[in-house]
């Protein structure tokens, strides 16, 4: 006879909870917020959409990438190309320019997907390099020095300059709580289940009938999708774009990095509060210039080889809370919290 | 036993993550003597001499070689005194010929009665095909360049993981015969081994393992078919 | 004529960019490690090799004397204290602390030496140069240069196959489990082997910095050729790599020749056209 010994919780209402609340009074921040406070809540919501992105990718399905400033800097582009020569209204590009950075993502995954590991790494930032060069090849748009928006595309996001801002802090709200949507909603989903079965062991998922290839391309062009956006967003932000901004590597993959190992990498949580960190650490230590960006480095090394879970990681340990469990979890009856015996059968042979 | 043992395990736990392998195992090897390690799938004995040899750690005092608490050092250090491992699956370096593996394995530095030519004397097959690469060997001269390969360090123990699996009787049997000789100049020897019969004929002491424990220990030939069985499976 | 001198010169970069390429492909020959941090420490090399000069007055070749045994002795420790403790299955770790050591060497870099950009000065080996027929002339330094990238991919590859160090570095990288069994303490193997790696690193440094005008920013980009060349030329095979050196100095050459904003571009496209047509790279290792 089979005694079962565990039984399976799905959980995580107190966190949504929680989230919901946030959301609500973020998404009413105008009425009371400063407008030097929207902005910099609005840039905050970017990185962490950017940070989860890359958390998709690098900590959830091993594509370990140091070039999606590729995204960034070609949503930033879209934008100006779409508002400037097709009218496009601004609000509008944002999405288009998502659609575009998925599009293309799909020949660029193909190349790329032909290194393995950490040559994928290097190659992802060899093609950022390749779209920066392009970029600057763009003489309608500045070519190599860049271009400002112009003042009526500026005004096509609305009339008053307040309107402005409040329109490009909700975009941005809902850029984030978007892009945190869709990963926790993958993720949940069974391609969750295969992406997790991929990074335990690429060999046995693929054995098991998951289509490896085709999971990795979805994850990519979705996180092209949401970089894309991303950077069309912050660019419409800055109002102003040149290839070097817009590719930067520092800005959109070194502190993106920094942000999700300090938050914590592989939980959905990590991007989110590695932002916040990096942004109240930012507020304290901006005038430290290149030494701010050394002390990010120390300590996203320090991060990865003794906290590699991140201080969400080890918060989450401590309290067993979690804003978004995923998927299943087995809970074992018995009081050892391990599988009875499930480590039967092996041993000699690990 | 009147002297001292070259190795003693004395009350040896290891572990695999949460699993427990071994359970309070206790074992003595004196030089020059050829004991079988048995036991069913999963006993715990390849377990044993990955642990003896510094591949899974131990608590310091647990083992105990040549008279120094050796537990928990890492494998290069082990070999360094004097015991070497010849893996199970024979795990030679395949980018690099026969003779390069032979000679690698004298890393080492103990100085002693095995070189390379010796090597090759006991191993003729080896001699012969000395340049070409370990890969394009058959499985049984696979094992002698691993047994080779780790007699080159010089060792005063000699551990043998599943030297006969995959091989033909008869190329087991031409391996199993140099190990009196190599015991003969002192050096201990364990081997674990699936084939029991083979076991006992090639060993002075045996002892069985089940589910990480120490089921049964004596002398080979008193070990009778029914003691060993009984032992193997726990009936 | 003008087509050939712009290959000839594309050739001898390509020397330069083998150099680039070595270090990178030793370590990830040996331990699987590849160190994003490279380029940084190739224009680490190139400011102490401009420390040592100015102190003592030598020229940068002969400060190399100095520059590379420094270099060795902090790969050797970098590994040893810091690289060590990321190996193993998860692919993350290394890579993160390699960029962040990238990034810390930048900044480090850029606090010391400021973002201005600095040049060494060889004495006249610069512009010192062969005419070999009228408008094709070869020029000393990269001549030298690309004589050097030659002595180096083929000291590696002597080292590989004819010493004990290499028979050593060729057991950890097939089986790093086993080569501990024979006495191989893993952990310094891989040790000398970054250390080797950030020896050429310093060669390498010294050419660039006598070459081209230098700054704290410019590492990714080495990083980057280097790489490319080693996938080019094919993994594991270091003639191959150089090929892959000289194929992406002559595609950058061809490039600027046609326009001057192309360079870069045209050693990524052959680079990507690598990629889709031949992914293993144009010399992949034969197993012999």
């Amino acid at each position: 006879m089979i005694a079962r010994g565990f039984h399976i919780e799905r959980g995580g209402r107190a966190g949504a909870a929680w989230a919901l609340a946030a959301a609500v009074a973020l998404a009413a921040a105008p009425a009371y917020a400063s407008s030097a406070t929207l902005g910099l809540l609005a840039q905050v919501f970017a990185y962490i959409a950017l940070a989860s992105l890359w958390n998709l990718l690098a900590g959830f399905s091993g594509l370990v990438s140091v070039g999606q400033q590729a995204y960034v800097g070609l949503g930033g582009y879209c934008l100006f190309a779409l508002t400037m020569f097709a009218g496009v209204p601004p609000l509008l590009a944002i999405p288009l320019a998502g659609v575009v950075g998925a599009a293309l993502s799909i020949p660029v995954a193909a190349l790329l997907f032909r290194l393995r590991g950490a040559y994928f790494a290097i190659g992802s930032w060899v093609m950022a390099e390749v779209f920066r060069l392009l970029a600057s090849q763009i003489s309608a748009l500045g070519g190599g020095s860049g271009a400002s928006l112009p003042i009526r595309v500026v005004a096509a996001v609305a009339a008053s300059r307040q309107a402005r801002e409040f329109a490009i802090y909700w975009a941005s709200l809902a850029l984030a709580l978007l892009v945190i949507g869709l990963i926790v909603w993958l993720l949940r989903s069974r391609w969750g289940l295969a992406l997790r079965a991929i990074h335990f062991d690429e060999a046995a998922a693929s054995a098991n009938g998951v289509d490896v290839r085709r999971v990795k391309f979805v994850v990519y062009g979705l996180a092209a999708f949401g970089t894309s956006m991303a950077g069309a967003l912050i660019f419409l932000q800055k109002l102003r774009i040149s290839p070097d901004a817009a590719f930067s590597v520092n800005d959109w993959t070194a502190y993106v990095i920094f942000m999700t190992v300090i938050g914590g990498v592989g939980r959905i949580e990590g991007p989110v509060v590695g932002a916040i960190v990096f942004f109240a650490l930012r507020l304290t230590l901006s005038d430290l210039g290149s030494l701010y960006l050394l002390m990010l480095g120390v300590v996203a090394i320090a991060a990865m080889l003794k906290a590699p879970k991140g201080l969400w990681g080890a918060f989450a340990e401590k309290t067993g809370f979690e804003f978004a469990p995923l998927g299943q979890r087995v809970v074992y009856d018995n009081q050892t919290g391990k599988p009875a015996a499930a480590a039967g059968g092996q041993g000699d042979k690990p | 036993m009147p002297d001292a043992p070259l190795l003693k395990v004395a009350n040896l736990d290891a572990f695999y993550g949460d699993f427990q392998a071994l359970r309070g195992v206790s074992l003595d090897i004196a030089a020059g003597e050829i004991v079988a390690i048995v036991g069913a799938n999963g006993a715990g004995k390849s377990t044993l001499l990955k642990t003896i040899a510094g591949q899974i750690r131990a608590p310091r005092g647990a083992i105990t070689f040549d008279g120094e608490a050796i537990g928990g050092e890492r494998a290069h250090a082990v070999v360094r005194r004097g015991i070497a491992l010849v893996p199970e699956g024979r795990r030679l370096f395949s980018s690099l010929s026969v003779e390069e593996n032979l000679a690698i394995g004298a890393q080492s530095g103990r100085s002693g009665g095995w070189t390379l030519s010796r090597v090759q004397q006991l191993f003729p097959a080896l001699g012969e095909r000395a340049r070409q690469p370990s890969h394009s060997l058959s499985g049984g001269q696979q094992q002698m360049v691993a047994i080779g390969r780790a007699l080159m360090s010089n060792p005063r123990l000699l551990l043998c993981d599943e030297i006969s699996l995959g091989l033909s009787p008869l190329i087991v049997r031409d391996i199993y015969a140099v190990l009196p000789d190599i015991a003969a100049e002192g050096v201990a020897i364990a081997i674990v081994e699936q084939d029991v019969a083979r076991a006992l004929a090639a060993s002075r002491r045996v002892v069985c393992l089940r589910e990480g424990r120490v089921v049964l220990a004596g002398l080979s030939q008193d070990a009778t078919r029914e003691a060993i069985a009984a032992a193997y499976f726990g009936v | 004529m003008e087509w050939a001198n712009s290959i000839l010169q594309g050739v001898l970069t390509g020397g330069l960019y083998a150099l680039f390429a070595a270090g990178l492909s030793l370590i990830f020959g040996v331990m699987r490690l590849v160190n994003i941090a490279h380029g940084d420490l190739i224009v680490l090399a190139a400011y102490l090799a401009l420390v040592v000069t100015q102190t003592l007055g030598v020229d940068p070749l002969t400060s190399l004397a100095l520059v590379a045994p420094g270099m060795a002795l902090i790969g050797y420790g970098l590994q040893r204290f810091l690289l060590n403790h990321t190996l193993g299955d998860d692919l993350l770790p290394p890579l993160l602390v390699t960029f962040g050591l990238s990034v810390i060497v930048q900044n480090g870099l850029l606090e010391v030496f400021t973002a201005d950009s600095r040049r060494l000065q060889a004495g006249g080996l610069e512009t010192a140069a062969w005419p070999v027929m009228p408008g094709l002339s070869v020029g000393a330094l990269p001549a030298l240069q690309f004589a050097v990238a030659v002595a180096v991919v083929g000291g590696l590859q002597l080292l590989f196959y004819k010493t004990a160090i290499g028979r050593a570095f060729r057991a950890v990288s097939d089986d790093a489990e086993t080569a501990e069994l024979v006495g191989l303490d893993n952990r310094h193997v891989f040790a000398l082997a970054m250390a080797l790696s950030l020896a050429i690193v310093a060669i390498a440094g010294v050419f660039l910095a006598v070459r081209a005008n230098f700054d704290p920013s410019i590492g990714p980009a080495r990083l980057i050729f280097g790489f490319e060349a080693v996938i080019i030329g094919g993994l594991g095979n270091l003639w191959g790599t150089l090929a892959g050196g000289i194929i992406l100095g002559v595609a950058q050459a061809v490039g600027a020749k046609i326009d001057p904003g192309w360079q870069l571009l045209a050693g990524h496209i052959a680079f990507l056209a690598v990629l889709a047509f031949r992914p293993e790279g144009l010399f992949p290792r034969v197993r012999h």
